[in-house]
């Protein structure tokens, strides 16, 4: 029986189409139509087309910034992916195993840190790294290590690492979460099967759960992709929005505040913000395609 | 019904918005947020006694939210009446806008040199729209106890310099020199701007350099950075790592010799007791030699033009340019200095070692805050990087000069000849 397209559709999906529409799709929207004007010294915008583009990806100064803050961002994004999500899966992993004491516990206390401000953690971290009052290189010389102990938020090969690594400390439990309940939501059944079928734990680990949690970890990827490209508290607060040494922990979120707002005697623009914004929201959309298009349908072909 | 309703509600608004400007009341923008006391305690009310019937507030903003929250409020029409002014290109952007007053011909301006006026002028130095305030000067402290234990004296040139750091180095028991190139800003505001212009002859340098006729590459800027590339050896071991907040709390707790410092730092050492310091001017190259200081035009004030008050406001920034402001301020805002030409009897010790180097040396600002730094890339955010850089070993002082000149004829017209 074919329904009738009815008003109350229309009535009920209002309220969230006007808020959607408000908040997310108009400034979105306005964004993109702001890359493609310019501001002069009287602060009067007029049309320019693709200028502000062009001066992104063509001028040697500002692709230079835009090249080396997206190639951090790589790196931001990869660590994440080969330290945070596999260290939040084993734990996860951990968790949801039977008979775990104080599960409750660690599951609390490995969530904790991501309810915390980032400002906080950021300074917290630069005074356990402090090369002079940091608890960092005593602890290394416990284990007779402290000979490797570094200003490692002050070298240029380091910092961005460092930063990324505390990032990951930060936010492993998101990710720890989402795979935990993906995993407690197995059937019990079908882990039983495989049990009396003769699988052992390490097999119905990587035969049955981890096939069955693929989407779920599919999404969480997703979400670290998201997140880590449009980043940039973390590394305001512990580095500033100068991103040192030598602009090697610059991330395209602080590239962005930099350009948009204008940083010490250097004036922001809201245009060339746009503009930039505009590619960072390029460069999401299109890693967000990839995943949707390479898989996310297979994920669903394989589920049905 | 309704509409009347509402025409009275409007009515009634726009009456209340009205009396609320008209009463007399001014309102001060400021990044100025520690100083808050002060102008509410002492400042205002030292006004209000000659003034009364205005009422004065002080309505500060961080200093890192400043620029984009006042130029945020000017566009919306929600700003105060008198607006706290950063030196050089970020209020000439507000009054190519057309956001501050023209002061032009105004007798207050006549209690300032020419030299205080010039960060608040147009290029062409024919309009001013702020009254100068304060400036900061720039030096080293040194930490008296440390010193007459070894038995220093504070260094009048670049070689008593690095043999006062030596000896501190062989005693081994403090930081020789306190800088860390964590947060960038100050290895340029502080070290290169601080101690270069005896290098470079202050304006005489800058001068040239804006006209065309000097270049970075030339020996006397790139002697600053050699004598920066010898500092690594006497900084704390990672100080790579080590933030501006970490050397004042190095220097405070007395574990450390010298530091670069600016005039504000004064009031930080000295809250709780504080520690016994001195300071001395950046060391010249040779003795008898000329000495230059970093005495930079920081703080300035002028008018909204959309203010509603004018002549209050006008009557407020008079007041900014009288003696009894320059006094107050110069020994309550420790560690800033009224740019006016009264003679101020600075109370401090400190403080008035420091003012005092304007009368034996000659007085510069930093040398990128005029002109150079409105280009692309932007000299300031420059500075800081290749500072930085020269500081931890990872930029030779040749390349360093390449790279700051290459930035700046990339855009600036007289340096492309």
């Amino acid at each position: 029986m074919k329904q009738k397209f009815g008003t109350h559709v229309l009535v009920f999906l209002a309220p969230a189409l006007a808020v959607y529409t408000a908040f997310s799709a108009w400034p979105l929207l306005a964004t993109l139509r702001l890359g493609l004007y310019s501001t002069d010294e009287t602060g009067a915008t007029h049309f320019a087309g693709l200028a502000n583009f062009q001066r992104l990806l063509t001028d040697e100064h500002w692709f230079g910034h835009f090249r080396n803050a997206l190639a951090n961002n790589v790196e931001f994004f990869a660590i994440h992916t080969l330290v945070q999500n596999p260290v939040a899966l084993l734990l996860a992993a951990l968790l949801s195993l039977r008979g775990v004491r104080g599960a409750a516990a660690y599951r609390t206390v490995m969530f904790l840190p991501t309810l915390l401000s980032v400002v906080v953690i950021g300074f917290s971290w630069q005074l356990i790294l402090s090369p002079l009052w940091g608890v960092a290189e005593k602890l290394l010389g416990f284990v007779g290590l402290a000979d490797h102990f570094a200003p490692w938020l002050g070298q240029e090969d380091t910092a961005l690492p460092t930063i990324t690594l505390i990032s990951v400390w930060q936010f492993v439990g998101v990710p720890l979460m989402l795979i935990y309940a993906a995993l407690i939501a197995i059937p019990e059944e079908v882990i039983e099967a495989a049990a009396v079928e003769g699988a052992g734990a390490w097999r119905i680990f990587w035969q049955i759960r981890l096939p069955l949690i693929a989407p779920t970890l599919g999404l969480v990827n997703i979400l670290t992709f998201v997140g880590n490209f449009n980043a940039f508290d973390l590394i305001y607060a512990v580095k500033g929005a100068i991103a040192g040494p030598n602009f090697s922990t610059d991330l395209l979120g602080t590239f962005f505040y930099r350009t948009f707002f204008g940083y010490q005697s250097e004036v922001g623009s809201a245009t060339m913000g746009a503009a930039l914004a505009t590619l960072m929201f390029l460069v999401i959309l299109a890693g967000v395609g990839l995943y949707f298009l390479a898989i996310q349908r297979r994920l669903q072909r394989l589920a049905s | 019904m309704t509409r009347t309703l509402r025409h009275a509600a409007v009515a009634a608004f726009a009456l209340a918005a009205a009396a609320h400007a008209a009463a007399g009341t001014l309102t001060i923008e400021s990044w100025r947020t520690d100083d808050k006391t002060l102008w509410d305690t002492v400042l205002i009310p030292a006004f209000t006694k000659t003034h009364p019937g205005i009422t004065v507030k002080f309505n500060p903003t961080s200093p890192p939210e400043y620029n984009s929250v006042l130029a945020a409020r000017l566009a919306s029409g929600s700003a105060g009446d008198l607006i706290t002014c950063r030196p050089f290109d970020v209020s000439l952007d507000l009054y190519k806008k057309g956001r501050l007053q023209e002061l032009n011909g105004d007798p207050v301006l006549a209690n300032f040199a020419d030299s205080a006026k010039v960060a608040w002028q147009t290029d062409d130095g024919k309009d001013t729209y702020c009254v100068p305030m304060a400036s900061v000067i720039h030096g080293f402290f040194y930490n008296k106890k440390i010193f007459s234990e070894l038995g220093l004296k504070p260094p009048a040139t670049e070689d008593e310099f690095f043999a006062d750091l030596d000896k501190v180095k062989a005693g081994g028991k403090v930081v020789p020199l306190d800088l860390g190139t964590a947060d960038q800003w100050d290895t340029s505001q502080v070290v290169f701007t601080g101690i270069g212009p005896n290098y470079w002859h202050g304006e005489e340098g800058r001068k040239a350099l804006i006209a065309g006729k000097a270049k970075f590459t030339d020996p006397q800027f790139v002697a600053v950075w050699q004598y920066m590339a010898k500092w690594p050896a006497y900084l704390a071991k990672g100080y790579q790592a080590q933030t501006y907040a970490d050397s004042q709390n190095l220097f405070a707790s007395g574990k450390a010799a010298v530091v670069p410092a600016g005039s504000w730092d004064i009031a930080f050492y000295q809250k709780d007791g504080g520690i016994d310091f001195g300071a001395f001017p950046p060391p010249v190259k040779k003795a008898g030699d000329p000495c230059y200081i970093s005495d930079h035009a920081d703080i300035g004030m002028g008018i909204n033009t959309a203010s509603k008050n004018q002549a209050d406001a006008k009557a407020f920034l008079d007041w900014i340019g009288s003696k009894e402001f320059a006094e107050l301020y110069t020994n309550k805002a420790l560690g800033f200095f009224s740019l006016s030409k009264f003679p101020i009897d600075v109370q401090n010790p400190v403080a008035k070692q420091m003012i005092g180097w304007r009368a034996t040396c000659k007085s510069t600002i930093r040398l990128n805050a005029q002109i150079m730094s409105r280009g692309e890339p932007s000299m300031e955010n420059e500075l800081w990087n290749v500072n930085s850089q020269v500081l931890n070993g990872k930029l030779t002082p040749q390349d360093a000069a390449a790279r700051i000149q290459a930035g700046f004829s990339k855009w600036y017209a007289p340096q492309q000849k």
